[in-house]
């Protein structure tokens, strides 16, 4: 008889992953603020400073635009550098490198020097942390080209994401969630390299697709779970790839089940779901038996009262009770 | 070869390149009027001097990052003058395939990794170049070297000196070479800075700064030497500051109408290539007869890159993705606007 | 930009089925130019344009019931262009308030998947009641529209859109599941009451069980409408013998003599002529009754009855007692045509003073018929037979045509009735007073 999988944290997955990564390539270095000495906000780089030294496992000044910048300096140099911001809130402070900087080096110089940089952060509220520490601002860096930005939600795919995301040749921001370090799954052992640009069916059902990416996805499968009870269901798809956006993956599903609920925790307007919707306008919309739902943070700056915190961010119940509305209005009975 | 002669032979080089640069933006200028140029046009008009000493310090193994105001350092780094124009009238044969323009300059073979148009921008990559030199390989008198230059405008933006300040905690070799104009925009120096003596701005990181003669390549360029030399060396950071001036305004559109005649005399007085022709005269390192060769070479080589620019091929659309990502992936996007999502199913 | 209105097209017209727009979104239209036919409740009309433009927006689909005043089309100046495709528009079977009809709370809400079901099926839109919010039409409104509409109330697939299939909820358990397009099975989803769209399917599933369920058009619903009103009528029926061997004879002379001309005149010609210049004579007869009043008609219009595929249809002949003989069989023969093909305009079936209602080709010899509304009297022809009959002690053969006229006694009475019936015996029986 087989024994039980080892299930690893997602936060274990990603810290295996960077020590495997810094063994293979030399030219792969990590940079961030405390992640040597302090072993990184949230312990994702634990014990890799003793493991790779100073040289390697860069501490950094409190210099966002500066060390996210220097970083581009390097990859466009040929080294890998890995950089962590302690949050996604911070990178805001760096987005001139990232934007301005980091996604147009390659293109705009006409393809000469590529940017083989990694900038790592979570994203994500729900820990009390008020408005300026709990946002999910991902469609900003989605939205330009030259970036590519990824989104893994389970250990597996942070594993295989960040191995991917290192040896790609483009900058790629790696949209971690502060709710996911502590998930646990199986992961495979040996080498795993994503491929970018995929996302994925994680659940396949036939009466409505709902489509989502990092802790959403967590959510999206609870909900299935409980709708499966009743003899309805669901389909979640993860979206795993923010740019480029595998469009062709959920418009097939929702052609199939003609029901879609997207789950987003950024803003409602002019977020991932309204893109998703946009998109099933044009691939599924002689499919569609009622119009694209959207479950997404209330539009405010997220307060701290926790009261306030919880009615603010989409949660299962929020899922749950739009995706039994989109089955009412067609006149789904299970 | 005796050290004279060979001085004499650079320095009439360095001429030669400043001249080249004087006749290239002029003729830009007049391109740019012409509509052949788009954009916006910085030229290097009245700082030929800082760029050909600073690019006569630099050597083969080392990186360059510059600002916008880029064309001169990419014809004295070696980039064809015809390429270069090219760039600027955007064409495929451009230095950077006309995909960047006036303010873009970038030849990864000659370690010109780019002007910038983002004030400050060139400055975290310039420094993150240094790490991954100081990383890569050691110290010594034949190690590489990033030369960041700049504007004196741009000592004001917070990744100077977030940058300045990574540079000395990790001992990169890296000088920061600020051209002072004396003007942002149309911005004095005084008006921007709390430290007007910009080569100070360096001392909250203990980087040793200097100031030198702008107008006198010889003295940009053992200026820029010696800090080069430093950083190959010992991995100390320098802070580099040229006085200069630039002749004309910001850019080509600009009357420049903020200073005053006198102001504008004085700099013409100084301009530094008749400056620097009148001193090689009368040190006879040229004659008149060999500085009108040069300048006319100056004139036939820049009609050339003319003539190449006008007969390049313009990019095709059919090439307008060809650069989106470095790393093919699936699902990249590729439609033009209006087209409909591609969604292979 | 100018609104085009579903016309009035007919006396009786309430409202009109777009049958086919013959231009689409962008087509150039000149005035005067069709850019659909109308199924009113008498024929199939043509919609013109006024002015010269270009269809900006059709705003109702083909099939769809459309009240008088709607707005069914934009046409434009010509400089936006159309928006291409119909705007899937179809009116809420309630006229709408107001004329604006572009407002959506006018249309028919319809997912896009029922849509394309119901287009994939011939399903008009508009016989579906939308189960979902706000009346929307969702897949399985359609899919049970389909069900009921297949023999034995099966569910039908959806082709194409590989979704679920809908399982019948037949509860006698008689409906069979449709085999599913390929592939595994999917799971069942059960979809509401396959009777959901059609409410009266349970009260007569009896005998639908055996009966081909027929939609009505819009001309069974008029005629069935009239009709009944038309039974309400207090009424009373004179029937009276004529011979007609001399009109057989004269018709078989006129023919000879205009054959050239091409006219063939027939015995309904005659009977048409015949009956025009005796109510000529019988202003009485030519009446109709108009609820507190009786309108005597100055002029004589004779409708003769038609029978078409799709129900009966009464084109008029205006001025029959004016009008020539070879004028008249031209008209006639002109009308009939274009009843059965659907084609009358509404004047040409609208505003007769009296109908003429021939079953004789039938082999029919008496009948009665039921008066069209507001006329005051229908006459019905039978079929001409030979009989026997004695003249001067002799048994003789006469070839006779009963004719039955029903009249509505609040506007006339036996008398005046049976008068009419004597001259117009009179006349048929001497052929040349019906060229008088
Ligand atoms: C971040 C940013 N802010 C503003 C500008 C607009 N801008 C372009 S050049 C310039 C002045 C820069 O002056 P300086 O650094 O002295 O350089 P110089 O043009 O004199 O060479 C400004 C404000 C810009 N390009 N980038
Ligand atoms: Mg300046």
């Amino acid at each position: 008889m087989n024994a039980e999988p080892a299930q690893i944290t997602y936060r274990q997955a990603l810290n295996d992953t960077l020590r495997a990564e810094l063994t293979r390539d030399p030219n792969v270095i990590l940079l961030g603020e405390e992640i040597g000495k302090f072993e990184g906000s949230y312990k994702i780089t634990a014990g890799l400073l003793k493991e790779f030294g100073p040289e390697r496992v860069r501490d950094t000044p409190i210099a966002e635009e500066g060390f996210v910048g220097a970083a581009i300096g390097a990859a466009m140099l040929g080294l890998r550098p890995v950089v962590e911001i302690m949050t996604l809130n911070f990178s805001l402070i760096a987005i001139d490198q990232i934007v301005n900087h980091g996604a147009k080096i390659y293109g705009m110089f006409g393809g000469q020097t590529p940017v083989p940089v990694v900038i790592r952060f979570p994203g994500g509220g729900g820990q009390q942390l008020a408005a300026t520490h709990s946002q999910n601002l991902e469609v900003w860096y989605a939205h330009v080209p030259g970036l590519k930005v990824i989104a893994p939600s389970t250990p597996a795919d942070a594993k295989a994401m960040l191995t991917a995301a290192i040896r790609d040749d483009d900058p790629v921001i790696f949209l971690e969630n502060l709710a996911l370090y502590n998930t646990k799954g199986v992961v495979p052992d040996g080498e795993q390299v994503a491929e970018i640009g995929r996302a994925a069916v994680v659940r396949e059902g036939t009466d409505l697709t709902v489509i989502t990416y990092s802790r959403g996805t967590l959510i999206a499968l609870e909900v299935a779970r409980r709708f499966a009870e009743e003899g309805i269901s669901l389909e979640v798809v993860d979206l795993r790839s923010l740019r480029p956006l595998d469009r062709a993956t959920f418009c097939e599903s929702v052609r199939r089940t003609s029901r879609a609920v997207v789950l987003e925790d950024d803003w409602l307007s002019y977020g991932i779901g309204a893109e998703i919707s946009a998109t099933l306008m044009e691939c599924a919309f002689d499919y569609l038996d009622a119009p694209v739902r959207r479950v997404a943070a209330a539009e405010v700056p997220l307060p701290y009262a926790k009261p306030l915190e919880l009615a603010a961010l989409p949660d299962a119940e929020d899922l749950a009770r739009v995706v039994r509305e989109v089955l009412a209005a067609t006149g789904f009975r299970s | 070869m005796s050290e004279e002669v060979q001085d004499a032979r650079q320095l009439t080089d360095y001429y030669a390149q400043m001249v080249l640069i004087r006749r290239f933006e002029l003729v830009a200028d007049q391109m740019y009027k012409r509509a052949r140029i788009g954009g916006y046009c910085h030229l290097n008009l009245g700082e030929e001097a800082t760029v050909v000493g600073l690019m006569a310090a630099l050597r083969e193994q080392d990186y360059l990052f510059t600002t916008y105001r880029d064309h001169g350092y990419a014809l004295a780094r070696g980039m064809e003058p015809g390429r270069v124009m090219a760039e600027l009238f955007g064409k495929s044969t451009g230095v950077a395939k006309g995909r960047g323009g006036s303010m873009h300059m970038f030849d990864a073979g000659l370690h010109m990794l780019g002007g910038y148009g983002i004030v400050g921008g060139q400055i975290p990559p310039a420094t993150g170049a240094a790490l991954a030199l100081a990383y890569r390989t050691t110290a010594g008198p034949e190690a590489g070297a990033v030369l960041c230059q700049l504007g004196d405008g741009t000592t004001n933006i917070g990744a100077f000196h977030e940058s300045l300040n990574l540079a000395a905690i990790w001992k990169l070799p890296i000088v920061y070479a600020i051209v002072n104009n004396r003007l942002g925009m149309g911005t004095a120096v005084e008006a921007a800075s709390g430290e007007p003596d910009l080569y100070k701005r360096g001392a909250s990181y203990r980087i040793p700064g200097e100031r030198v003669d702008g107008n006198d390549p010889v003295a940009v360029r053992q200026g820029a030497d010696a800090m080069l030399a430093r950083a190959r060396e010992e991995r100390r950071p320098g802070l580099l500051e040229l006085m200069s001036y630039r002749l004309k305004g910001h850019s080509v559109v600009d009357p420049a109408k903020y200073r005053s005649q006198s102001e504008v005399e004085t700099a013409q007085a100084a301009d530094p290539v008749p400056a620097f022709r009148a001193r090689l005269l009368q040190a006879d390192v040229l004659t008149e007869e060999s500085a009108r060769a040069i300048e006319d070479d100056a004139e036939e080589k820049v009609g050339a890159a003319v003539a190449f620019a006008e007969n390049s091929p313009d990019p095709a659309p059919s090439e307008l993705f060809d650069f989106a990502y470095a790393q093919d992936v699936p699902n990249a996007p590729r439609a033009l606007p209006g087209d409909p999502l591609e969604v292979e199913l | 930009m100018s609104e085009i209105f579903m016309p009035r097209l007919s006396d009786t017209m309430e409202e009109g089925v777009i049958a086919r727009w013959t231009k689409k979104p962008g087509d150039a239209v000149k005035a005067g130019e069709v850019i659909a036919e109308i199924d009113t409740d008498k024929a199939t009309m043509e919609l013109e344009v006024f002015e010269d433009g270009v269809i900006e927006q059709l705003l109702v689909e083909e099939g769809a019931t459309v009240p008088i005043g709607q707005v069914v089309a934009l046409v434009g100046p010509g400089a936006g262009g159309g928006t291409g495709g119909t705007t899937t528009a179809a009116p809420a079977a309630a006229a709408p308030e107001g004329p604006a009809a572009r407002e959506p709370g006018t249309r028919v809400p319809m997912s896009p998947l029922a849509r394309k079901i119901a287009r994939e099926h011939g399903i008009d839109p508009d016989t579906l009641a939308g189960s979902g919010p706000g009346g929307r039409v969702v897949r399985q409104d359609v899919e049970a529209a389909i069900a009921a509409l297949a023999p034995g109330g099966g569910a039908a697939s959806a082709p194409g859109t590989g979704a679920p299939q809908a399982t019948p909820a037949a509860p006698s358990g008689t409906g069979s599941k449709a085999a599913p397009a390929g592939g595994p099975p999917p799971p069942a989803v059960v979809a509401g009451p396959a009777a959901a769209a059609v409410p009266a399917a349970g009260t007569t599933a009896g005998a639908a069980a055996d009966a081909t369920e027929i939609p009505l058009t819009q001309m069974r619903k008029a005629t069935a409408r009239r009709l009944t009103e038309s039974a309400a009528v207090p009424h009373f029926d004179l029937t009276i013998p004529v011979t007609v061997d001399p009109l057989l004879a004269f018709r078989a002379d006129i023919n000879a003599r205009l054959a050239e001309d091409g006219v063939k005149v027939s015995v309904t010609d005659l009977l048409v002529r015949a009956v025009a210049v005796t109510l000529r004579r019988h202003p009485k007869v030519n009446s109709s009754w108009d609820g507190d009043r009786i309108l005597q008609h100055r002029r004589v219009h004779v409708g003769m009855a038609v029978a078409i595929e799709a129900g009966l249809i009464v084109p008029v002949i205006r001025d029959a007692d004016a009008k020539g003989l070879s004028v008249l069989a031209r008209e006639s023969k002109e009308l009939a045509e274009k009843a059965r093909a659907g084609k009358l305009r509404p004047e040409e079936f609208s505003g007769g003073t009296f109908t003429l209602s021939n079953l004789g080709m039938f082999g029919i010899e008496q009948f009665t018929a039921v008066i069209n509304p507001p006329e005051a009297a229908i006459l019905a022809v039978g079929a001409s037979v030979a009989e026997p009959y004695v003249e001067e002690g002799a048994l003789r053969e006469r070839t006779v045509i009963r004719l039955t006229m029903t009249s509505d006694h609040r506007v006339l009475d036996g008398a005046v009735s049976a008068g009419f019936l004597r001259d117009l015996k009179q006349t048929l029986e001497e052929p040349l007073r019906i060229l008088l």
